[in-house]
């Protein structure tokens, strides 16, 4: 379990003060200035150092991802975190929007020291209205004390953050959408290259990050690399934001090393799934996106992102979603597929048109109510939309059927057949 | 009935009326000055809203008008933004706009039962809004409250940790026009897995 | 040159090349639907998928760009896959109705569907049905058929610069519209039925009215402005049905114009189709015989040395030679193609010529426009403008009324007297002008119709010569002239000292002269009233004003029924196809002066179309190079003066009914109602 003094979300649950004095008192903006003064070179390089990996679901190394921004592009730089928390089953960056936004804030700050950026914008989802109107008010009060705006902490770096809310639209969480949205426009994914690091917001050098990536920033360069990448296991180092969903008794939020086995993390934080763990039937560990795992896997399996990518998973957003025997499974997934037609930006062709497709063969499967073969069409068909799409929503909309087959065909024929021998009857 | 938020077209009522508030109007320009000059049309997001919060809920076609004109945009683009995001009602919608999560953590936990509770109260089915006007009642996906689910958005908030008992206790309050409380119905603290009772 | 590797071959690229444009390179042919040459890329239909190597998904070949080394493969398994699901996501809600869409026969779905597409549909589910959008008297909607390629919306947006169409909503409720289906207003709409791929935006007027291969294709050259765009008429018996753009890169790109495509049903409407006498103030038929004859005796009975001949908008170098010719005989020079008094300097065939050529219009980044509505005297040219507008940030500004033009300008002044501020250097555009690198000076009849005009064209050459705008390497110094016939006409001296400055006032006062036998070779605009005490010949192929006030009408083929040269704005020489035999009894006009000079002491020498071109080019060798651009003329008639206030009235009052022919189009009156008298 991890100890309380490595938990870099002091305030998760919002206990304290998430405004600015409590969050002195957490020992955010405590020495910020020092931190920047290491130079940009040198956070880049102890981020790198730290093997810190996005936390917003691809896992894409933090260090290097920074180090893409150009050094003197004679443009205007721009940090952009992403805080359209949209992924089924995901609500940590919720908590630290609401409950501890000086952590972020801070963050920000020396992330858009680190890429040359003076101006960041927040991208909070519009649903999140109460969480926005905190964050706001950590802004003016950061804006107030100096922390933030010209000359901030006394770095002699102008540093403006704005916030920005979205309207409702999943495809705003994806990077390049988002940079479409916040200019403007609709939120439709571009096509790359050119990657934002070259050309983003205005055409401006940005990288698009986010929330909870950003906000563990500060207290790995206080810690050092070295402590963050000593939880963990290698490449799948520090702490993580679990959300844990769905059949458990105690669904939650909760900091845990990265690489916790996936029964010790129900079990301990979440009070154990509704009915016992041999109750479970299956696990989405990485929100909706991510294929699900049954039983057999879950008893072993570690969360990170090359443990879960070895059983076909992924460790996604670290969302957690928990089904037991009761769990209707083809329903379960069916109402992913819905999600996905729903959110499709209509762009291009496969995700316009397959997203539909299979949401409504999906539907005619919950009870049975097409042919056998029609198991390896919707394969088929989620074949078709993997990889051909701009942007990954094709994928993820494709490999939550992809898993259910994997795992659970035999389910879905015992449907069919016995819809069959019902037919026959009548 | 369709969602408000999903409707692809405006009516033009020639009694639909809007100008920006005085206060909106002085909010417009702190929007518009977040965005680097010449980038005005990033605030589009932004100023719809405050149109739809001073519209009651809704944006008619002079409101989209409105917006366009102060973002010098024109109106196709406007209405493209409008009919893109799901937060953009087209139509008017009652006094308490009820959301019901639909998606799979949430329908897990007994999102299904929460729309029946929803008819039953509001008399409402999916899309529409309440005789009384005091509720229009629709399903959205995932709202990113998982660990709190199951929850319905009524308005600006969210309502959380939610069995058909306190669901239907709380739309009775709202229907009476009594008090309520927002986030977990069950004295939970945030995501917090320790609960109070 | 780097190099790129295309199914094993390597091939040299341009840096700046897409993945798709080096495929082409090496004749690797790539499925396309939303990729459009001259539109920006979208990416969105996934039909152009090849493999990269290193690239664990197929990429998109009209978005990526190409580099130094990539390997492609267009013809492996999986490139094939992924075009075949592409192909079956886009016909699943399609409605495959193939036999009533009238884009059946030259539709991209159907014509890839036939490579990638499979004879059995999986998908068992309720297609999707779109609610048609209304978008104009010309543009025809089926969404159903929509694949949502957003060639329609990007361009309106880009080209035509008109922001009226979007895709709404998203996912698959996405639907393309105008804003509350109002009408597209844009010159260029009609260009969206020929950018959709499939059926879902096609050509009102046409709407089932035949089938492609049905059609007889003659390539030809636009004759309703000065441009001269390439067009393909298409033509079914004595009818044309449609006219497409062909593309020519120099002059109109890929893009016609509203009216060149959808005034055609005005070729088949009010025409003269036989010789008319007016007898008791009545047209009655007669024959070509007593046509001709009554003619000759009305020539000698009012005196031969006074017949007049005033050409109009259609009117082709063969008519304007043999009438000009004809004229001679009768030892007249009462000649001229300038009735709408649109000036020039006698000598200088630059001061009537677009000299800079419209296609360096693109590199242009400072444009002052003087006297012109470029939207409506040349509408594809306009998109030109707007290209430069984009692209180079060219700073345009307009003397001249205010007008909504496609980009944005400065408006100088109304009055033409800002030139005065201009060339003494009290203007805040001149900075513009002096630090672009490719200026240019656009100059529209409206400016130069008038007495002082040859003076406003002298200033201009002072104000191009003295800022950079004329120099050793380029002449920015272009004269918009509006239609297809004054350039040529100017060319072989079909103009006369008698008509300059003033044509209506000297018109007047020769008919009140001499009261001569007039031709009128098809033109309607002018004061008619002037020609009062003369004896009218109309030779033309429309009823209109002319031919009401006529004497004699004498029928002449409409532009598809004869092969005419012409000269462009530019002084390119171009050339019309015939399509089909003239209409009832008309005749070629160079035909009708060679058997009128039958009746005189002398005739015209040539007895065939061949026989006469061979005598223009002998006397105007220029005339003779087709297609190319005239050498770079000088601007040596500058001169500087004060010039007087006069403020500039446009004389295009509507862009849909600026001829006889569109005069006599229900579409583009149709056009007029709903576009320009729309009550705002």
């Amino acid at each position: 379990m991890l100890k309380k003094e490595d938990k870099i979300f002091k305030n998760l649950y919002g206990e304290d003060d998430w405004s600015l004095p409590g969050a002195l008192k957490r020992g955010i903006w405590n020495n910020t200035k020092d931190l920047i003064s290491m130079g940009s070179e040198n956070i880049i390089e102890e981020i790198k150092k730290s093997d810190l990996r996005g936390r917003g679901g691809a896992g894409f190394p933090a260090g290097l991802k920074w180090s893409f921004m150009p050094k003197d592009s004679g443009k205007p730089h721009y940090l952009i975190v992403n805080a359209d928390e949209s992924e089924p089953g995901t609500c940590k960056d919720r908590e630290i929007l609401r409950n501890d936004p000086h952590l972020l804030l801070e963050g920000c700050l020396i992330a858009g020291f680190a890429m040359h950026a003076h101006t960041c914008y927040i991208y909070i989802r519009g649903e999140y209205y109460n969480e926005s109107s905190n964050l706001q008010k950590a802004i003016d009060e950061a804006y107030k004390s100096n922390l933030i705006g010209k000359n901030a902490c006394g770095t002699n770096w102008d540093f403006d953050i704005f916030l920005h809310r979205g309207a409702g639209a999943y495809i705003c969480g994806e990077e390049t959408a988002l940079l479409e949205s916040l200019e403007g426009k609709k939120g439709q994914p571009r096509l790359k290259p050119p990657f934002p690091a070259g050309s983003g917001l205005y055409g401006c050098p940005s990288t698009v990050t986010n929330v909870e990536t950003i906000a563990v920033a500060p207290t790995i360069l206080r810690r050092g690399a070295n402590w963050f990448s000593s939880l963990g296991n290698p490449k799948n180092t520090g702490t993580k934001i679990f959300s844990i969903s769905g059949h458990v008794n105690n669904p939650c939020n909760v900091e845990e090393e990265m690489g916790i086995p996936l029964k010790k993390l129900i079990e301990t934080h979440a009070g154990g799934v509704i009915g016992g763990w041999d109750n479970l039937l299956a696990v989405i560990p990485g929100g909706a996106s991510v294929p699900l795992i049954p039983k057999s896997i879950c008893d072993t399996v570690k969360m990170d992102f090359d443990s879960l990518k070895e059983v076909q998973s992924g460790l996604g957003t670290a969302a957690v979603i928990v089904m037991n025997k009761s769990t209707d499974i083809v329903e379960a997934i069916a109402r992913l597929s819905h999600f996905y037609k729903h959110e499709s930006c209509g762009q291009c062709t496969p995700c316009r048109e397959g997203t539909g497709w299979m949401y409504r063969m999906m539907n005619k499967m919950i009870k049975g109510n097409i042919e056998n073969n029609d198991i390896d069409k919707l394969l088929d068909v989620t074949k078709q939309i993997e990889g051909h799409t701009i942007c990954a929503l094709g994928d993820a909309a494709a490999w939550p059927i992809q898993g259910l087959m994997r795992h659970f065909r035999s389910e879905v024929e015992r449907r069919i057949n016995e819809n069959i021998s019902k037919r026959e009857v009548a | 009935m369709k969602h408000p938020g999903f409707i692809n077209s405006i009516k033009d009522n020639e009694k639909d009326m809007f100008e920006w508030s005085e206060t909106n109007f002085l909010k417009v320009k702190k929007i518009i000055e977040k965005y680097p000059s010449g980038r005005k049309q990033s605030a589009v997001i932004p100023l719809l809203d405050l149109a739809q919060r001073q519209n009651k809920g809704w944006l008619n076609k002079k409101a989209l008008e409105k917006v366009a004109e102060t973002l010098s945009m024109s109106f196709i683009r406007v209405l493209e933004v409008a009919t893109f995001y799901s937060m953009f009602n087209l139509k008017p919608i009652g006094k308490n706009y009820i959301q019901i999560c639909r998606t799979t953590p949430c329908w897990l936990r007994g999102s299904d039962k929460l729309l029946n509770i929803a008819k039953e109260v509001t008399g409402c089915s999916l899309g529409e809004t309440s005789k009384d006007k005091k509720f229009t009642v629709v399903e959205v996906e995932c709202l990113g409250a998982c660990c709190n689910a199951p929850m319905v958005q009524i308005n600006d908030d969210y309502f959380e940790d939610l069995n058909e008992d306190n669901f239907k206790k709380l739309l009775i309050n709202l229907k009476n026009e009594k008090e309520i409380t927002k986030g977990s119905q069950i004295g939970r603290l945030s995501s917090n897995p320790e609960r109070k009772n | 040159m780097p190099k790129i590797t295309i199914n094993n071959k390597v091939i040299d690229f341009q840096d700046g090349m897409t993945v798709m444009q080096a495929c082409e390179l090496a004749d690797v042919e790539i499925p396309r639907f939303c990729y459009h040459d001259k539109l920006s890329i979208a990416g969105n239909c996934r039909m152009c998928l090849v493999e990269m190597e290193k690239s664990p998904k197929p990429i998109a070949s009209c978005a990526m760009p190409a580099a130094d080394g990539m390997n492609i493969k267009t013809n492996t398994e999986l490139v094939k896959k992924a075009r075949q699901g592409v192909m079956e996501f886009l016909l699943i809600n399609h409605p495959l109705d193939c036999p009533i869409c009238d884009q059946g026969g030259e539709c991209d779905l159907q014509d890839q569907a036939l490579h990638y597409g499979f004879d059995k549909s999986r998908y068992e589910e309720n297609k999707r049905a779109v609610k048609n959008k209304y978008m104009g008297p010309l543009v025809s909607t089926i969404m159903t058929r929509c694949i949502h390629c957003t060639r329609c919306v990007r361009f309106s947006t880009e080209i035509a610069g008109v922001d009226d169409i979007g895709l709404l909503g998203r996912g698959e409720n996405a639907e393309i519209t105008t804003y509350l289906e109002k009408t597209i207003e844009s010159e260029l709409s009609g260009n969206v039925i020929d950018l959709c791929p499939v059926g879902a935006l096609t050509n009102k007027p046409y709407a089932f009215q035949s089938r492609p291969w049905e059609l007889k294709k003659t390539e030809s050259v636009d004759v309703f402005d000065g441009m001269g765009a390439s067009i393909r008429i298409d033509s079914k018996g004595k009818n044309v049905l449609r006219v497409l753009p062909r593309l020519n890169e120099e002059i109109n790109e890929e893009w016609i114009n509203d009216k060149t495509r959808f005034a055609i049903d005005g070729l088949s409407r009010q025409r003269l189709d036989k010789p008319y006498i007016k007898i008791n103030n009545k047209l009655e038929a007669t024959s070509w015989d007593s046509a001709l004859k009554l003619v000759a005796s009305e020539i000698k009975k009012r005196g031969a040395e006074n017949t007049s001949a005033f050409s109009g908008k259609f009117s082709d170098i063969e008519s304007l030679y043999s009438a000009k010719n004809f004229l001679n005989l009768l030892n007249s020079e009462f000649y001229d193609c300038r009735f709408d008094n649109t000036q020039f300097v006698a000598g200088h065939r630059s001061s009537y010529l677009f000299n800079s050529s419209i296609q360096k219009i693109d590199e242009a980044d400072a444009i002052l426009i003087i006297g012109s509505n470029p939207k409506w005297e040349a509408a594809v040219l306009n998109s030109r403008i707007r290209k430069a507008y984009l692209n180079n940030n060219c700073e345009i500004a307009l003397i001249g009324p205010k007008i909504n033009l496609t980009y944005k300008y400065t408006h100088l002044s109304n009055d033409i007297s800002y030139l005065n501020n201009i060339l003494n250097e009290k203007s805040d555009f001149l900075e513009h002008l002096k630090n672009a690198k490719n200026p240019l000076m656009l100059i529209g009849s409206s400016a130069i119709n008038y007495n002082d005009g040859i003076e406003i064209l002298k200033i201009c050459a002072e104000i191009c010569n003295k800022f950079n705008i004329v120099n050793e390497s380029e002449n920015g110094f272009n004269i918009l002239n509006q239609n297809i016939s004054r350039v040529g006409a100017l060319d072989i001296g079909f103009y006369s000292k008698n008509f300059d400055r003033d044509f209506n006032g000297s018109l007047t006062q020769h008919i009140k002269n001499t009261n001569p036998v007039v031709f009128l070779l098809g033109l309607d605009e002018i004061n008619l009233s002037s020609l009062k005490d003369s004896f009218i010949i109309y030779i033309g192929h429309h009823g209109d004003e002319g031919a009401n006030v006529a004497d004699i009408i004498l029928p002449s083929p409409a532009f598809p029924e004869k092969t005419s040269t012409f000269v462009n704005i530019e002084g390119r020489v171009l050339q019309t196809t015939k399509c089909f035999n003239p209409i009832g009894e008309s005749k070629e006009e160079w035909k009708i002066f060679r058997a009128l000079s039958q009746e005189f002491s002398e005739q015209l020498k040539f007895n065939n179309l061949k026989e006469l071109r061979q005598e223009i080019v002998k006397k105007f060798p220029h005339l003779n190079q087709l297609n190319t651009l005239p050498d770079k003329s000088e601007v040596n008639f500058a001169k500087s003066h004060i010039i007087d206030n006069n403020e500039i009235e446009y004389n295009i009052k509507n862009f849909y009914m600026t001829d006889s022919i569109s005069r006599a189009s229900v579409n583009m009156a149709n056009c007029t109602k709903e576009i320009l008298n729309r009550v705002a």
